[in-house]
């Protein structure tokens, strides 16, 4: 195809894909801290770990496909997707999960789909989700966050030359709950580990998932700097609150209440940060507020009636699945046409 | 999308951070010294080019006419000044391809003759619409906007389809142009008498000149025009690219759409711009041709930007000299910089529709290789006619013309919206254009194949017909000659059965 090298605009917004991949990055950071310091250096070493081989595989993949790796790899795609899932993982798995992960997010996840723009499912999620299958023990290993290592014990613990003591590790607030709606136990009667509303995120959870309040603070800067828009965290979070508000309303004992839904698991950061993944949510506004409720009734159906306690993952990935489809059936109606397409018939009429 | 959008109900376009109005349209007007030289094109305007009605060598005087239209969409081209016709051949388009069109060159003598005015003074108002009209077009007025197309015929057009309202076009929404601006800040009267004549043309009853909300003096100035026209309304519109469109003012004034594929005259509006409009006025009231034009130059190579009234036809090289240049500029650019065309070199004239030239510093000009889209959807949200320009983009580049097609290719404006916002810079707005282009040619084929299957298939037919014919004639002639041996046979049995009843009886 030929294009006239220097056709109009002659402007450009100057947005460029690194700057808003390190801008979403920028807003990562705050909850990432915090999370280092609630669960001390081993999270710390996960977390490079985890990145280091998302770039890497990354990297490798361009390289095969005779590619120079250097500036696709500053494009800052990989680096935000090892950094998602080093979020979304236990902060004290093993070293090697953060290998196995950040290598099947980028190469697995992405670059078999042919690179950036082109994967159906969002990187960092299916990989979490295929390290929670083949590896549910590490995966559901959870710290309690008090007494952190230093930065060279903590290397040993992810390293695997330290055992992690028994008495640290504990489940999720959410799996807490559903191991004992399992064995019979009421969440009336049900001592859970720290309320979700424990304001500084002291609790159990992964790296990211804590600290909610700083993970939605980045989502409120993202909102604020426009590189998301309201449509999926807002259709996310009320689909998930509405039907745990009704449930919890109509049985407590059962259904556990919405502001713990919302404080609790991924649901902030997936809300935020991994529906908002533009390459595999729908690209029109009305469409991704479908994507978006579906993406927060799937969170909650999983966790009340599936087998997992946590579900955005697996909810972002089937309506990952879904995004073709409604970016083929949800379309703006353009300009002087009708809904279905045709030209809006002429009517005259003499107006005021 | 923000509050103010919300407010608005606004919802598509980009609004530059920076519009790089400021300073330029600030700046008194200035006019421009006459150069030594003007190359005035024959093509000014969307229809035929003119028709050359002068010789090399001979003399004109300003305001004389020089090329007469050629046919209906046309219009005359009258000299800017007096002096010598030198040659009459090609120069460079303004256009990036740098190819040639054919254009006068006048060498001023300096002494800026007039000649006769165009018409006698009579009040416009006492005048047939359809001799309001013909003044226009002897004027050679076209939309100064950008579009060019002729006034006069859009007036009949008007009139003819009873169109009710005329929406006057105030948005100038490009950034760095402020010629618009101008001339309603200074001939804010003029604009209002030219809106006047106008609706007396097209028969229109009703006016809304929609302004821009980043224009306060020009607004102001209107209003104060405008006072004591009951059926003149001013009205500040939000400032957001493109807000200059027709179909986007219209949209923004009236509430109502264009539908795909039709004119703007289909749902009785007429769109024309604020510089037109004062161009009519001294059409009709003075009798002056169109001449001479306000050019905004801007950009950050210029050292005083601003807006000049400058002849048409004058080499964009006198015009930059004239404002002075503080770098050599990496690119110019023609009209603004969202849809303008960049020009090849500076020894290309102006042209009615120039509004801008720009010089533009390297720094202004953010061409970045372009990655892979990242279907952020930031050219769906902006697009102002509700494209999907990722999914056009994909479809042309898998050659599916036709599917391109079918979701809108015809309606895209060519704003330039979704290639302006888009971080991975892909060159969506260009391809485009390309695609109209190569959609355009495979019609004229079908065309031409079809056209040339209609004679085969009407060949065949005449051919069928004349062995039917042959056929049928044949058998005419044999049915005939059966019939004549019959009654011949019927006459002589009957004949003999006469003998034998006159042998019975
Ligand atoms: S698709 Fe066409 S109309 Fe829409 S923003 Fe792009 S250039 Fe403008
Ligand atoms: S703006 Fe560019 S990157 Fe974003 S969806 Fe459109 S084409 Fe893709």
């Amino acid at each position: 195809m030929i294009l006239q090298t220097v056709a109009s605009p002659h402007a450009r917004a100057g947005e460029s894909v690194s700057v808003v991949m390190l801008k979403v990055v920028a807003t990562l950071v705050p909850a990432t801290v915090y999370g280092f310091w609630l669960f001390g250096s081993p999270a710390f070493w996960l977390w490079l770990i985890t990145i280091a081989s998302a770039l890497a595989g990354e990297a490798v993949c361009l390289r095969w496909a005779g590619r120079d790796p250097v500036p696709l790899l500053k494009d800052g795609s990989a680096l935000l997707t090892g950094w998602l899932l080093a979020l979304s993982l236990p902060p004290w798995a093993p070293w090697w999960i953060g290998v196995v992960g950040g290598l099947f997010a980028t190469t697995l996840g992405k670059q078999v789909f042919g690179g950036l723009g082109n994967n159906l499912f969002n990187p960092a999620m299916i990989a979490r989700i295929a390290l929670l299958v083949s590896f549910p023990v590490q995966m559901t290993y959870w710290v309690v966050p008090a007494g952190a290592p230093g930065l060279l014990d903590g290397l040993l613990i992810t390293l695997g030359h330290i055992p992690v003591p028994d008495a640290m590790s504990s489940a999720t607030l959410l799996g807490h709950a559903k191991t004992d709606l399992a064995r019979g136990v009421d969440l009336l009667h049900t001592e859970l580990p720290g309320h979700a509303f424990n304001w500084v995120g002291a609790r159990v959870g992964s790296l990211g998932e804590t600290s909610t309040w700083l993970i939605a603070a980045g989502g409120v800067a993202l909102l604020t700097m426009r590189i998301i828009t309201w449509h999926v965290p807002v259709a996310m979070l009320a689909a998930i609150a509405v039907p745990a508000a009704i449930g919890h309303a109509v049985d407590p004992a059962r259904y556990i209440d919405w502001t713990t839904h919302l404080m609790s698991g991924g649901a902030m950061l997936g809300a935020f940060f991994i529906a908002t993944d533009y390459v595999t949510s729908p690209s029109t506004r009305a469409g991704q507020v479908v994507f978006g409720l579906g993406c927060g009734l799937l969170t909650w159906v999983i966790r009340t009636y599936g087998g997992y306690p946590e579900g955005v993952a697996f909810a972002v990935l089937l309506m990952n699945a879904l995004t073709p489809a409604i970016d083929r059936l949800i379309k703006p109606r353009v300009y002087g046409r009708t809904f279905t397409g045709k030209p809006a018939s002429v009517q005259k009429g003499k107006s005021k | 999308m923000g509050l103010r959008e919300l407010l608005n109900g606004v919802r598509w376009g980009v609004h530059p951070h920076d519009d790089h109005k400021r300073p330029a349209a600030d700046v008194p007007l200035r006019v421009m010294p006459l150069p030594a030289r003007l190359c005035v094109p024959l093509l000014q305007h969307v229809g035929a080019p003119a028709l050359p009605v002068v010789a090399v060598g001979e003399r004109v005087l300003r305001g004389q006419l020089i090329a007469a239209a050629q046919g209906n969409v046309s219009a005359p081209v009258h000299a800017p000044s007096s002096g010598v016709i030198s040659a009459i051949g090609e120069v460079t388009a303004p256009h990036p391809s740098g190819l040639p069109f054919s254009a006068i060159t006048i060498e001023l003598d300096g002494k800026d003759e007039a000649g006769e005015p165009l018409t006698p003074q009579v009040d416009p108002f006492s005048l047939a619409p359809a001799e309001v009209s013909q003044r226009i077009a002897d004027a050679g007025i076209v939309g100064l906007g950008g579009a060019t197309f002729p006034s006069a015929p859009k007036a009949q057009l008007g009139l003819k389809l009873s169109v009710h309202t005329l929406i006057i076009n105030g948005g100038e929404c490009e950034p760095y142009l402020s010629s618009d601006d101008s001339v309603m800040r200074v001939r804010a009267d003029e604009v209002i008498d030219g809106v006047r004549i106008l609706m007396h043309a097209t028969g229109a009853t009703k006016a809304l000149v929609g302004i821009e909300d980043n224009k306060p003096e020009a607004t102001a100035a209107m209003r104060k025009a405008a006072e004591g026209f009951a059926s003149i309304e001013i009205r500040p519109v939000p400032a957001r690219y493109p807000m200059g469109s027709d179909r986007q003012l219209v949209q923004v004034l009236t509430g109502k759409e264009v539908p795909s594929g039709a004119r703007t005259a289909s749902i009785g509006v007429l769109v024309n711009n604020v510089s037109t409009c004062a161009a009519i006025h001294r059409a009709v009231r003075v009798g002056e041709p169109l001449y001479r034009r306000i050019v905004t130059v801007n950009g950050g190579a210029v050292a005083q930007p601003g807006n000049v009234l400058a002849p048409i036809g004058v080499l964009i090289e006198d015009l930059l000299r004239f404002v002075g240049l503080k770098e050599t500029p990496a690119r110019l650019v023609m009209g603004g910089p969202m849809m303008g065309v960049a020009l090849p070199h500076a020894q290309v004239p102006t042209v009615k529709g120039c509004g801008g030239i720009l010089a533009l510093t390297a720094g202004e000009i953010t061409d970045t290789a372009p990655s892979a889209c990242i279907r952020c959807g930031s050219c769906v949200k902006a697009c102002p006619m509700g494209l999907l320009p990722l999914e056009l983009s994909a479809h042309i580049h898998a050659g599916e013309y036709d599917k391109a097609e079918a979701k809108g290719l015809d309606d895209c404006l060519a704003c330039g919206c979704c290639a302006y916002v888009c971080p991975s810079h892909v060159p969506l707005v260009q391809t485009f254009y390309h695609a109209k282009g190569e959609v355009w040619k495979r019609a004229q084929q079908k065309k031409r194949t079809e056209f040339t299957k209609s004679l085969a298939q009407a060949r065949k037919e005449r051919l069928e017909r004349e062995a039917r014919e042959r056929v049928e004639a044949a058998a005419r002639r044999k049915a005939e000659r059966a019939a004549q041996q019959a009654a011949a046979q019927q006459a002589a049995t009957s004949a003999s059965a006469n003998t034998a009843g006159g042998a019975s009886a």
